[in-house]
């Protein structure tokens, strides 16, 4: 029973925090709000990806030996080279999965 | 689109064998899926069940993790504000972050669209597949084990580089995405995911304050 009023509980939070502004009415967001908006994708999805790249059994590890820099790398190449972002995603992983292989 | 759902795919498959190992009933596992669909917070969900932690607690930590919908609301409000409001209240529930990122990617892209058609499209097809794959993680969580350390998960870093990477287009971009990265990783050892909060409002702030060097 209490599985079924956490995960009601999970529900309401998230929806909640999802859809409060949106179900609001005939609100315009000032200038410097919307600018500040833009940064939003960057700043989240980096702060996202940081630590899943970089922190190794909870240890900061930025050094060659770390798959997962080694594939974000690749990735970050091939698209900010060629733009392709499937491609990106297939080189990251492959290099990832050899890393992790190899090591 | 594609590369969401390939990505999104090993999370829910991982989310599947996590909950089997977490000693969480199958049909409560596929719930969350069902109701929530917010993998990160299903996952420390997760972990705080298998920790017997009190509801409350699992729901107050779930509120914190998923605090960032709301930017990801206010983010994307130019697109939806004109849609009636039974279709925002229903776009609401699939607000995630890759369906976020990929019709930010979409809209941003100067290609015509039908924002609503690709909204739902994108936002149902990821609900499907994390669903389905939750299944198959609980299956697989049970036939294979160890599956959960495979890795699988990079999929999802890999398309968020590949996401985040165009975007940096200028010094105000570049800024807010170290800001944001180093912030993050400084606070990775917050518990909440509180880093990412911090890291996020980092990056924002520093982005809109190299924008304002520059005019």
């Amino acid at each position: 029973m209490s599985m079924v009023w956490t995960l009601a509980g999970m529900f309401a939070v998230t929806y909640g925090v999802r859809a409060v502004l949106w179900l609001g009415d005939g609100h315009a967001f000032p200038d410097s709000v919307r600018r500040a908006l833009n940064y939003v994708p960057i700043a989240v999805l980096t702060a996202i990806v940081a630590p899943v790249v970089f922190v190794h059994e909870g240890a900061i590890n930025a050094g060659w030996n770390n798959p997962q820099l080694a594939g974000a790398l690749v990735t970050g190449l091939i698209v900010w080279r060629w733009n392709k972002l499937l491609a990106g995603i297939a080189g990251g992983m492959l290099v990832y999965g050899a890393w992790r292989w190899l090591l | 689109m594609a590369p969401m759902l390939i990505g999104a795919a090993p999370f829910g498959l991982i989310f599947g064998t996590l909950s089997v190992t977490a000693g969480m009933p199958a049909w409560a596992a596929i719930a969350m899926s069902l109701v929530v669909f917010a993998g990160a917070s299903q996952f420390i969900a997760v972990t705080l069940v298998a920790a017997s932690a009190a509801p409350w607690l699992i729901i107050a930590t779930t509120f914190v993790v998923n605090l960032r919908h709301a930017l990801y609301a206010a983010s994307l409000w130019q697109q939806v504000m004109h849609w009636p409001r039974w279709q925002r209240a229903l776009g609401a529930f699939v607000l995630t972050d890759e369906c976020f990122a990929i019709v930010y990617h979409k809209a941003n892209s100067g290609e015509p669209v039908d924002m609503p058609r690709y909204y739902f499209g994108a936002g149902f097809a990821m609900y499907v597949n994390w669903c389905a794959f939750t299944l198959v993680g609980i299956v697989l969580g049970r036939a294979v084990p160890g599956i959960e350390h495979w890795g699988l998960e990079f999929a999802m870093a890999a398309t968020f580089v590949g996401i985040v990477v165009p975007l940096l287009k200028g010094r105000p971009q570049v800024g807010a995405a170290l800001a944001a990265g180093a912030v993050a990783l400084a606070a990775h050892a917050l518990p909440y995911k509180l880093g990412l909060m911090l890291g996020a409002a980092a990056g924002i702030a520093v982005g809109v304050w190299l924008e304002r060097g520059r005019t």
